[in-house]
């Protein structure tokens, strides 16, 4: 069961054409990733996928996604219920400037109506899955801009676990971590396929070599390649994917 | 070479320096000069009695009064109809000629000089809406008078927001609106208190458009359609009528302290808030 396809997706920036025919099919409890030099797309095509382009001016897109079988490009589609199934951490760790406590409770206390004990057992719950329960366990109400770096983005997928989603994208959530925060995150990434599918945008390649099922090669704003990641590490079947994974260039 | 780079260093340190100087000097001078013949003249009586004989004598409780009134008529309305405003154009406007020519009206408005807001709060207000001289002609006034300030304040306080909050909320599933009221405003809220006191020194200030909407009997105001003579119209009269100087530099020198007192308030209401989180 594919829980994401991504089917015949262009998608324009005013006159640029920055998602061509893409396809796309990621299997469920998986990580996939996406690979490919700086500006190629794989972000925007992530960010499609929880209709985060929508912000943009001068969007457009054409062709379906399709999130556990539902297209959410049909019109009248319902965004906000999109994004509470599809979380997303970014590439900064951007923790709001409320307690470590009221982060985490944020998404359940937009969407649905919890007694105090409820939402304390669910923060509680987000955060061991974390691995983030023992370190913050006695500093709930305290300002989650005191956590460091590696902890920010921790608790933002914290944040993101909360809301109880079928699928988590991540664009880059690595890029500002040291080796050690680093190591810890692409632990929970692992972690966390048991319950949640995950799309990761990555610029480093032995990180998606690590922690992916699945490596997409995008270039140019096309998918050139989708396969098992060991397959694509070491039998690409086109050239530019070789090139690329060798370091011919990006 | 080195010589007449440390040369040319030297000029422009000393320039800079001369320029800050004058800034702080003018403005203290000023300062002292009101302060030091002002002060003399306030007493309790000063602040809590009525003025007698036109003012040469007794107190101006009734103008602070009347000042503080008509502010916060002004700041009801001023206040939400400027947020809402800010919060249309930052959060929600894209880029169009209604936006432009919003933002054109609000130049044109932060430009008028203030007598002339004087002169339509008396026509429209006074004359037309039958509102009389009164507390609420002049809070009316005043609230036109500072809508572009407070906006821009505001507008500028709501983009100091990063955008990574604004999209980490919308990607949790919450709606702008849930975004603007749950991180937006709470983010901003210190640069949104300072616009406000800001707009309030403003109001507080004003005397020209007051004494054309307000009116300038010495009563004390009750009802919002009483006439009010605020401090900066008192002191108006009292120099223009020659009645006391010592009286008029009194309301001068205890206006400055009530504005240097409201500015104090926000620092301290910044640092209280910095740091420390919102919690439920």
């Amino acid at each position: 069961m594919n829980a994401i396809e991504v089917k015949k997706l262009n998608l324009y920036y005013s006159q640029l054409h920055a998602l061509k025919d893409v396809h796309l099919e990621c299997p469920a409890r998986q990580v996939a990733a996406l690979i490919g030099p700086s500006g190629c797309g794989k972000s925007t095509l992530l960010k499609s996928i929880n209709r985060m382009n929508d912000l943009i001016d001068g969007c457009r897109v054409e062709g379906s996604v399709l999130v556990n079988g539902e297209d959410v490009y049909i019109p009248g589609y319902d965004v906000v219920e999109l994004r509470k199934r599809v979380g997303m951490v970014f590439q900064k760790p951007a923790p709001f400037p409320m307690s470590i406590f009221d982060n985490v409770a944020y998404g359940p206390r937009l969407h649905g109506k919890y007694s105090r004990l409820e939402l304390k057992e669910l923060v509680e719950k987000a955060l061991r899955d974390v691995a983030l329960w023992d370190e913050v366990k006695d500093r709930l109400t305290k300002s989650a801009l005191g956590l460091s770096g590696g902890q920010q983005q921790r608790l933002v997928i914290a944040r993101v676990l909360a809301v109880k989603p079928e699928v988590i994208l991540m664009d880059e959530p690595a890029s500002a971590l040291d080796p050690i925060a680093t190591g810890r995150l692409e632990e929970l990434i692992i972690e966390l396929k048991k319950d949640y599918t995950i799309v990761i945008v990555t610029h480093n390649l032995q990180q998606a070599a690590r922690i992916s099922d699945q490596t997409s090669f995008v270039l140019h704003g096309e998918v050139v390649e989708t396969g098992p990641t060991g397959a694509i590490f070491t039998r690409p079947r086109d050239s530019r994917t070789e090139a690329y994974i060798t370091g011919r260039f990006g | 070479m080195k010589g007449a780079k440390d040369w040319r260093e030297m000029i422009g340190w000393s320039s800079l320096w001369l320029a800050a100087g004058l800034s702080v000097l003018s403005l203290g001078a000023i300062l002292w000069y009101i302060l030091s013949r002002g002060l003399s003249a306030v007493s309790l009586e000063f602040l809590t009695q009525a003025p007698r004989r036109l003012g040469s004598e007794g107190g101006i409780f009734p103008t602070i009064v009347s000042t503080l009134y008509v502010t916060a008529v002004a700041m009801a309305m001023a206040v939400p109809v400027s947020l809402g405003t800010a919060i249309y154009l930052r959060e929600y406007m894209r880029p169009s000629p209604a936006e432009r020519l919003i933002r054109f009206s609000l130049q044109v408005l932060a430009g008028i000089p203030s007598i002339v807001f004087g002169l339509f709060g008396f026509t429209f207000f006074v004359i037309k809406l039958r509102m009389g001289f009164s507390v609420v002609a002049g809070g009316l006034t005043l609230a036109i008078m500072v809508l572009p300030t407070l906006i821009r304040a505001f507008e500028e306080a709501i983009a100091t927001v990063p955008r990574e909050y604004r999209e980490a909320s919308l990607a949790l599933g919450a709606d702008r609106w849930q975004t603007v009221r749950r991180i937006v405003l709470p983010t901003a809220n210190p640069g949104l208190l300072t616009g406000i006191v800001l707009a309030i020194g403003r109001a507080v200030g004003e005397s020209a458009a007051v004494i054309l909407t307000a009116g300038s009997a010495m009563r004390m105001p009750v009802f919002p359609t009483d006439q009010a003579r605020t401090m900066t119209v008192h002191l108006y009269i009292l120099a223009t009528e020659g009645l006391s100087d010592v009286h008029a530099y009194g309301t001068a020198a205890v206006l400055i302290v009530m504005v240097l007192l409201l500015n104090q308030l926000t620092t301290v209401t910044r640092a209280r808030r910095r740091g420390e989180p919102r919690t439920r």
